[in-house]
């Protein structure tokens, strides 16, 4: 059975893995890193995103193996203790979430846009957000929370 | 109000969990010697089945256990219920055929549960499942309704394929004002089947306490009392007081998770035979075909209008998808919370409408976001606008003129329901004014130049929610009350916590309700707590649906809160030596009128639990109350939706460019929720309209079973929306709410479709059926084109 | 999925040799088909070999009027790669438009075009730019290498090493969506070429082909004009819930012309 070592939101760890095992499994069921959902079995919905070295990628469509060695960002290495990073902060402020299931990957997925692009268009935040489905706010709110959060991401620097 | 009570935009208390990954979703439970279970469906959608052989898969490695329908009909256990029972023309009852937990000699649809294996992983008993050796004898399926009443169609259960016929109205009246009109309009129009795909998917633990012989169930629940009570009491026989039904956080519901599934019963039950947890979490894939389906109609319809366009009478005939089965509420959407909305905002004063609900070898149909109401309005708000085009009058002129006039309430219709109030005009204003409708022929010129198709399309709804009134629902064939439950507890430091019947799936309620408290005890939000979900905490709840949580729920909470407050006010007279009548309550102070005398909320609660100084004789000790709220009537929101489109005739795609909802909800408790509920609604209602459809194959396979196919609403799919509120207030419940939940999707698909329409006049199109997809408008445009070439 | 034995190879030879020596073995390139694909349990391969680990496979160079892209570069990477979208801003352009942003941070060209999923979008710039598939054994050249649906000429075990691109006056790539699963229900990618112009359609057949009458009309006259009285035929095409072979056909040719137009 392989053995998976990689940096989860700054820990070392390591866990016994089966090749088939996925990356999600090994947050949630290894590490109880629970925050990370799995919301459809076609890589689409995008609430598993989490980043890998920094990059969103769906852990649901990643081998637990091909992380092995990597350092991985969950939706729980985000906020310092009780203080929200400014993109989740930017959620609450905003209504972005409702349910609260796509809500993770969808903040992971908003923070990487907001790496690349501190001040993104609506435009730039729909397109961006093509892989991350939710079926609560109609995207109204998340649209409004991204700009807002990026903008506070790029203001924090 | 004050910056924590009714009427202000509090952000989220519920946020900061979810938000930092801690939502404790059902999924995300793990009980110590926890064991999974994967469910064997059919592949194939009507068949005998002639052998399930598991002898083989019980060998594989990590299997503990493998059960069918067999072994559970063995073990004495019943079918899934349903909850309401609707008549038949004639007086006679509906057919109600079996629902087995796991199939019983036949599978009906594809999905239908043959057998559970329970293994040590879920890889394992996917491993193992392959292994059972199933024979099927398939048989000829009946794919669509059309189908099912063919003659000599398979039948599909032994009574055949109608499950009943029903009516509601003046039949003699309405063929009476048909005969007198001076013109009829008429629409054919499907409301498409939608598949609810909140984004948890379903899952369930079953958790049998051997030493106590207790069984906890957690499960993805909007109604965690209602399925104590179904699965208790109909399927397995456990007492409730040795079943605990818990329903954690959920990621959504939108109706698809009232329902008992099978699933719940398979490891609650299993978990008992196996003496150990078993966990069962749906794939996407896997809940296209074990969820509960949402619409489904298929309608032809007739207003007769005077030489005013005054609406005399509307006649309907629906014919209703049940599915395979009955689902928990599933003979109530077609009939009482459909036919009953079809007189609308009008004064149309006879209605008639006939219901066919029909079996087919499909998924079973239920409550989705709007459940009978989106379907009497998408109905009604088309007809009106072919109303109009038969009339040769103007869409908003038409409607201005059958408006149930603001002083006419209470305005009882003719089909059954007693509005309470409204003002449908001021909704119509509000909504073009905020829209630019006057503005509109230049924004279609402009477009036009830049080689798109623009319309515009209305709808003036209205919808029935807050259910229900036990005794009316009862009197309708319902199997349970549908009243609310709340429970206060005040704590000795003055902390409270709200323990609440209803349940939160993305509502906010521990934020709304929160705000009730704070608004009438003056104490600070964060000393308030909202605590749902768990049958074990709160005396009963019927849940949350039908847009009922504040008007029931909330009530159910101010009716406790009267409680508190009575009990705290003579309290607080014994301690400041006044009577209980000179007692006010005042920003969280018990005052004595006109005096400076006053007591703190703190002090009150400290004294219910450290009775020193006390009214011992007249007065328990403790602060805790109890309320169940059953309401007087049905909330009615209402509103007006106004959509734009614009339609890129060389390819039929068709971009909402604009959508304005002034919806009239009653009173507003939190306004930044309420805007999210109708964008969220909007969503919904957009995607029934343009994107979501489920196609079933002749031999019932699902074609659009999946979100490579299922076209879920992105967010590049939609535009932001321009939504605001209007209000009149609810006349029979002590906060005057109305209901938020369902009216974004109620309202919204009339107006896409009507915009749609709008954009083709020019190729003579009269009604385009949902979803308008890039294909059919294209096909129209192509056809059009073709026809002018000729 | 089913479960299978990992390797990870850090050369081409030693993924070559695994891949020999295991009939049932696969490689892996980013695994954004595959991993869905064992998922659904519609592969069952008794290895897998992930390519992540081969450095030769990576990079990107411009230069000599050519693009290479190694086999295991992100569509990621090309969307932001400033040579390439300098030298061939169609090519950035279709790889920023593949899947989802976390889709394209795994996702691989050599992993595309080696599925030849029919409604992929890089075999369609392979073919439009008459591109060259490099692999450890051969070069084979595109319009030898798309053979039918999930086809290719790669024989078992081959892997492919670079895309090289030839750098054309003019190119663009235009795709209709297909809504749900937003792969593409008919993306053309048309190239003006010192030879003349390429036109190749995805999606709307059982494989990404060359739409000649386009090219012949475009080779005369390079103008969305030019493709006014040009009409697919809707013989042979696919059709499903979403498209039938008629409007396939035709949004093949709103996409040609839309692709002039941006080229």
């Amino acid at each position: 059975m392989p053995k998976v070592s990689m940096t989860v939101n700054g820990r070392a760890v390591s866990a016994d893995v089966e090749g088939r095992t996925l990356l999600v499994q090994v947050l949630r069921d290894k590490l109880a890193l629970t925050g990370t959902h799995v919301g459809c079995d076609t890589s689409q919905c995008g609430a598993c995103v989490v980043h890998v070295d920094g990059k969103s990628v769906k852990s649901c469509t990643v081998l637990a193996v091909q992380a092995d060695g990597a350092s991985v960002t969950t939706i729980e290495g985000l906020a310092k203790g009780n203080e929200l990073h400014p993109m989740q902060a930017a959620f609450k402020e905003h209504h972005g979430l409702q349910c609260g299931f796509c809500t993770p990957g969808m903040v992971m997925s908003a923070v990487d846009l907001a790496q690349r692009n501190p001040d993104p268009s609506e435009h730039d935040v729909r397109e961006w957000l093509e892989g991350n489905i939710c079926r609560c706010t109609g995207y109204h709110n998340i649209v409004k929370a991204v700009q807002a959060g990026a903008k506070a991401m790029a203001a924090a620097k | 109000m004050g910056a924590e009570g009714i009427g202000a935009a509090v952000r989220r208390k519920e946020d900061f969990r979810f938000l930092t990954g801690r939502g404790n979703y059902t999924d995300d439970i793990n009980r110590p010697g926890q064991t999974h279970a994967f469910i064997l469906r059919s592949q194939v959608a009507h068949a005998e089945i002639a052998k399930v052989d598991t002898a083989k898969a019980a060998m594989a490695p990590g299997v503990v256990a493998i059960f069918t329908g067999t072994d559970f009909a063995a073990d004495g256990k019943g079918g899934l219920p349903c909850g309401w029972l609707v008549k038949n023309k004639d007086g006679s009852n509906m057919q109600e055929p079996p629902h087995p937990v796991l199939a019983q000699g036949k599978v009906r649809h594809v999905g239908d549960p043959i057998a559970v294996v329970i293994a040590e992983t879920r890889e394992q008993a996917k491993d193992a499942a392959e292994l059972i050796e199933v024979d099927l004898k398939e048989l000829p399926a009946v794919a669509t309704m059309a189908e099912a009443v063919k003659p000599g169609a398979p039948k599909i259960h032994e009574g055949g394929n109608v499950c009943y016929d029903w009516h509601l109205g003046d039949k003699d009246a309405c063929e009476a004002a048909f005969k007198g009109a001076h013109k009829v309009a008429k629409i054919d129009l499907v409301n498409n089947r939608l598949v609810p795909n909140a984004m948890e998917p379903r899952a369930a633990i079953g958790d049998f306490d051997r030493a106590t012989g207790e069984y906890t169930l957690y499960t993805t629940s909007q109604n965690p009392h209602v399925i104590r009570l179904l699965m208790g009491a109909f399927v397995l026989q456990i007492p409730e007081s040795r079943l605990r039904v818990v329903a954690p956080d959920v990621g959504g519901g939108f109706g698809s998770k009232i329902y008992h599934y099978a699933e719940e019963a398979i490891v609650t039950w299993a978990s008992a035979k196996v003496g150990r947890p078993i966990k069962w979490t749906c794939e996407r894939s896997e809940s296209f075909m074990s969820d509960a389906h949402g619409r489904d109609h298929v309608s032809h319809a007739e207003m007769a209008m005077d030489k005013d366009g005054r609406f005399l009478a509307l006649r309907v005939k629906t014919d209703a998808n049940m599915g395979a089965y009955l689902s928990t509420f599933a003979p109530a959407i077609p009939t009482y919370l459909y036919a009953t909305l079809l007189a609308g905002v009008y004064t149309t004063p006879v209605v008639y409408a006939e219901v066919r609900a029909l079996f087919t070898n499909t998924l079973p149909v239920d409550a989705y976001r709007g459940a009978g109401r989106p379907e009497a309005t998408f109905l009604l708000e088309r007809l009106v606008d072919v109303c109009a085009a038969e009339m040769g009058m103007d869409r908003l002129e038409i409607r201005k003129r059958n408006f149930i006039p603001a002083n006419a309430f209470p305005y009882q219709t003719p089909v059954a329901l007693q509005y309470d109030s409204g003002d449908y005009q001021a909704t119509l204003a509000t909504a073009l004014k905020n829209s630019d409708w006057a503005g509109f022929e230049a924004r279609r010129a402009a477009a036009k130049k830049r080689g798109k198709l623009r319309g515009i399309g209305i709808s003036t709804y209205i919808e029935a929610c807050g259910i229900a009134p036990s005794a009316v629902v009862g009197s309708l064939g319902a199997r349970a009350g549908l009243y609310e439950c709340a429970n206060i507890r005040v704590h000795p430091t003055g902390s409270v916590t709200v323990f609440t019947g209803c349940h939160s799936h993305g509502q906010g309620h521990e934020t709304t309700y929160a705000q009730l408290v704070a608004d009438r005890l003056g104490i600070p939000l964060e000393q308030i707590e909202v605590s749902h979900g768990d049958t074990n905490k709160i005396p009963f709840g019927m849940g949350t649906y039908g847009s009922r949580s504040l008007a029931v729920g909330g009530t159910a909470i101010v009716k406790a809160l009267d409680k508190i407050v009575d009990k705290a006010k003579k309290i607080a007279a014994h301690l400041l030596e006044a009577a209980p009548a000179d007692i006010e309550l005042k920003d969280g102070k018990f005052v004595v009128a006109g005096t400076d005398k006053a007591k703190a909320f703190g002090e009150i609660s400290l004294a219910a639990y450290v009775p020193h100084n006390y009214p011992i004789d007249t007065v328990e000790p403790g602060l805790e109350e109890t309320a169940f709220y059953d309401p007087k009537n049905f909330t009615f929101p209402g509103g007006c939706h106004i959509c734009e489109v614009e339609i890129d005739p060389d390819t039929g795609v068709t971009k909402v460019v604009k959508f304005t909802a002034v919806d009239d909800v009653g009173r507003v408790i939190n306004p930044m929720i309420v805007e999210g509920q109708v964008h969220g609604g909007l969503a919904q209602g957009i995607g029934q309209a343009l994107l979501e459809t489920c196609v079933y194959d002749d031999k019932g396979q699902l074609r659009s079973g999946s979100y490579m196919d299922y076209t879920m609403p992105r967010a590049d799919d939609l535009p932001s929306f321009d939504v605001a509120t209007q209000i009149t207030l609810c006349t029979h419940n002590p906060l005057g709410v109305k209901g938020v939940g369902e009216v974004g999707a109620i309202g919204s698909p009339p107006a896409v479709i009507n915009a749609v329409v709008d954009a083709l006049k020019e190729w003579g199109v009269r009604h385009i059926d949902m979803p308008a997809t890039p294909q059919k408008i294209w096909g129209i445009i192509n056809s059009g084109r073709q026809a002018a070439a000729e | 999925m089913y479960e299978f034995a990992y390797h990870k190879p850090a050369s081409i030879a030693d993924a070559a040799k695994l891949l020999a020596a295991d009939g049932d073995a696969k490689a892996m390139a980013g695994g954004q088909t595959l991993i869905p694909t064992l998922k659904q349990r519609l592969a069952k391969p008794s290895a897998v070999v992930d390519l992540s680990g081969v450095k030769e496979l990576g990079g990107i160079s411009v230069g000599g009027g050519k693009v290479t892209i190694g086999a295991m570069t992100r569509h990621a990477d090309v969307a932001a790669s400033a040579d390439v979208k300098k030298a061939l801003p169609a090519l950035a352009a279709l790889a920023g438009g593949i899947g989802d942003p976390a889709v394209r941070n795994r996702g691989t060209i050599g992993g595309s075009i080696a599925n030849n999923d029919p409604a992929a979008d890089y075999p369609a710039a392979c073919l439009g730019l008459g591109a060259t598939i490099k692999t450890d054994k051969r070069e084979i050249p595109a319009d030898a290498f798309f053979k039918g649906m999930f086809e290719t000429a790669l024989e078992p075990g081959e892997l492919i090493v670079a895309v090289t691109f030839p750098v054309p006056e003019k190119a663009a790539y235009m795709k209709f969506d297909q809504p749900a699963s937003r792969y593409a229900l008919v993306g053309v990618f048309v190239a003006k070429t010192a030879t003349g112009a390429r036109v190749a359609v995805t999606g709307a057949g059982s494989s990404v082909f060359r739409w000649k009458d386009a090219e012949a009309a475009l080779s005369k006259t390079w103008s969305a004009a030019a493709l006014d009285g040009v009409k697919a035929s809707a013989a042979g095409l696919n059709a499903d819930i979403h498209g039938s072979a008629e409007y396939r056909a035709h949004l093949i040719g709103v996409m040609a012309k839309r692709a002039v137009e941006k080229a």
